[in-house]
């Protein structure tokens, strides 16, 4: 390999694994909600469809770019209470398989209603984050990406310190521990769950403004669901550093295979191949990269 | 335990215990042919029959056996595919050809069920979208499978069996309604024979079955193998019975949802949920838009429609786990036993 094609190996994998920051930052509302309750919500592809569409229209209504957002927040907040009310607490204690299927229910509610309500025309979303690329030793890196890949980082470390320092974040973690013992010592489960989908709304709002500026606030957002699946069966459902690791092998991989490998078999290779990656990893390790040694749920 | 496996309806002695299926079937076979209008063929039955098929096919794995797959639609292609392919290249008759796609799709289906061998739940259900993502783009891709139609869009060649000529409406139904029942008849009786006893004792507790002596490797993958066999058939059913036309993109992955909404709202492990499922899934929307055009006019356009449609499918599945879990038919037997006590 010469020295050009040298450079464009490490401009793809940098690019991948950026794209892999952003598949993270979609799974990571995944995880936040299967940890403390056990239910992997299919959802939240239609809930970062829905969050995106009421910031974008806001925003096109004239709302001040901050004052969208904590609107958009609220709503997210609000959506969670609601779901928590409606769909899991009449569910509460049946098969975690029963409450996925409540959320593939749920994700066409919401992909529904978010159209009916804000129509169904792709918007532009505009962040101000410049999309020129910038040089570092002959290596071309978008700078969206990058800024896409700090907060992430910013939202990683934020809820990190939540789980570690804050009362609610204990409750967080003594409720994905051992739910009977939690409710035993006297904790909300109801209420936690609540502030779960909460939080995980949040998370699809950042992951709505950051995909809806790249790709344009549309219904093919709700799809990025598709995407995260396979981070989130390597890095194992209930790992946010999981989560993280296996969006950025994913992200790295997947380019790599569409630009080395796929010529050679017509392309277009990404819609499969990172399922294809996490199964391989699956076939050795049955429970993730990070996930606990615990599959038997049944 | 059971030797149901001989104990077909029709050979059963006391075969009057079934007479609302056989007036049933009676009435699909004659009535139906001879007094249905055209479009209640074409734009009812027909789906229902094939949607009802891929429900059967799924619910062997997910209702008897416990293995969530999110891939049925790819598996309806491979068998959509695999007898245009057949027929276009072999020019079999009929009933092999359908034979034949249908082997096509248990081996497809073979493959992606290894997976099942070492995986569970979420993780299995996950990497059954594999094989979703991975036939659509492979029969998308490769131009061999479609003929290298330009538009990848084909229209299905034309039905023959023993010098007949199968195209018309009535001969299109009768040949979806003759296979949905022969294959329905085999699954009853696999289910009530020695492997669907050990396909349910591996749902029920795995390690349990273990125990005990049933094979589960082998277990899960010819359940893997039969309920794909299955679907591939509904497959066919769909593009050459109902569509007319073969193309990937009829087949994504709301058809495999759609397919498992059939079975939830239905009633997991009972074969009439598929049917009922399926009745509902395609009555529904007609339903909706004639309602729709009935009170509004009109007024609603196409697209918001949909829209609402979605929304109370959502709903519907919520509904229905929330409140009847076993599904539409739970509602139906209990609806027989008051009806019964009250005459």
């Amino acid at each position: 390999m010469d020295w050009f094609g040298f450079l464009f190996l490490i401009e793809v994998t940098i690019g991948g694994l950026l794209s892999g920051v952003m598949y993270a930052l979609v799974a990571i509302g995944f995880v936040l909600i299967y940890k403390t309750s056990g239910v992997l919500n299919f959802a939240q592809g239609a809930m970062v469809l829905f969050a995106a569409l009421t910031f974008v229209s806001l925003v096109e209504a004239g709302v001040p770019f901050f004052v969208a957002l904590i609107i958009s927040a609220a709503i997210m907040v609000a959506l969670g209470f609601a779901i928590e009310r409606t769909v899991l607490r009449p569910l509460a204690n049946r098969s975690p398989m029963t409450l996925f299927m409540a959320t593939l229910g749920l994700s066409y509610i919401i992909e529904g209603a978010a159209q009916i309500i804000w129509g169904t025309e792709v918007h532009r979303l505009d962040l101000g984050i410049s999309n020129a690329p910038f040089q570092v030793a002959g290596v071309f890196i978008s700078t969206f990406d990058l800024v896409a890949a700090a907060i992430a980082a910013v939202l990683v470390a934020t809820l990190t310190a939540f789980f570690r320092w804050t009362r609610t974040g204990l409750a967080f973690r003594a409720v994905a521990d051992d739910q009977f013992a939690a409710l035993a010592v006297g904790l909300r489960l109801d209420r936690t769950w609540a502030t779960v989908w909460a939080a995980a709304g949040i998370v699809a709002l950042v992951a709505g403004l950051l995909w809806g500026a790249r790709l344009g606030v549309q219904f093919s957002l709700s799809l990025i669901v598709l995407k995260a699946l396979p981070v989130l069966v390597l890095g194992g459902f209930d790992s946010v550093l999981g989560a993280i690791v296996a969006g950025l092998a994913i992200g790295a991989s997947e380019k790599l295979a569409e630009v080395y490998l796929g010529p050679f078999v017509g392309g277009g290779i990404e819609g499969w191949f990172a399922y294809v990656v996490a199964l391989l990893v699956l076939l050795i390790r049955p429970s993730g990269l990070f996930g606990q040694k615990l599959v038997e749920r049944f | 335990m059971s030797t149901a496996l001989t104990d077909t309806p029709l050979q059963s002695p006391n075969i009057l215990r079934h007479w609302p299926l056989i007036a049933l079937l009676l009435a699909a076979f004659i009535a139906v042919p001879a007094f249905a209008p055209v479009y209640v063929m074409e734009a009812i039955l027909l789906p229902f029959l094939a949607l009802a098929l891929a429900g059967v096919g799924l619910n062997l794995l997910t209702g008897y056996g416990g293995q969530v797959s999110l891939g049925s639609a790819a598996f309806m292609a491979v068998g959509a595919f695999a007898a245009y392919n057949i027929q276009l290249r072999l020019a079999l008759p009929l009933p092999v050809t359908i034979l034949l796609s249908a082997l096509t799709a248990a081996a497809v289906g073979l493959i992606f069920g290894l997976p099942s061998l070492r995986l569970r739940g979420f993780y299995l259900a996950v990497s059954t979208l594999a094989a979703q993502f991975f036939v659509q783009w492979a029969l998308t891709k490769f131009g061999w499978f479609s003929n290298y139609s330009p538009s990848g869009v084909i229209s299905s060649p034309s039905l023959t069996l023993l010098g007949y000529n199968l195209d018309g409406t009535t001969a299109r139904y009768l040949l979806a309604l003759s296979l949905v029942t022969l294959i329905t008849l085999g699954v009853w009786a696999f289910t009530n024979g020695p492997l669907g006893n050990d396909l349910i004792a591996i749902r029920d507790n795995e390690t349990a079955a273990q125990i005990i002596g049933v094979p589960v490797l082998k277990t899960k993958l010819v359940a893997f193998a039969i309920s794909s066999a299955i679907i591939g058939v509904a497959g066919f059913l769909w593009a050459f019975t109902y569509l007319r036309t073969v193309e990937p993109a009829g087949f994504d992955h709301d058809r495999s949802f759609d397919v498992l909404f059939i079975i939830i709202i239905g009633g997991l492990a009972t074969l009439r949920g598929a049917f009922l499922g399926a009745g509902l899934i395609v009555v529904f929307p007609l339903l909706l838009s004639r309602l729709s055009a009935l009170a509004f006019g009109g007024m609603i356009d196409s697209g918001v429609l949909e829209l609402v449609q979605r929304i109370i499918l959502g709903t519907l599945i919520i509904a229905f786990l929330v409140a009847e879990p076993n599904g539409l038919a739970a509602i139906l037997d209990r609806a027989k036993r008051r009806f019964a006590r009250s005459i």
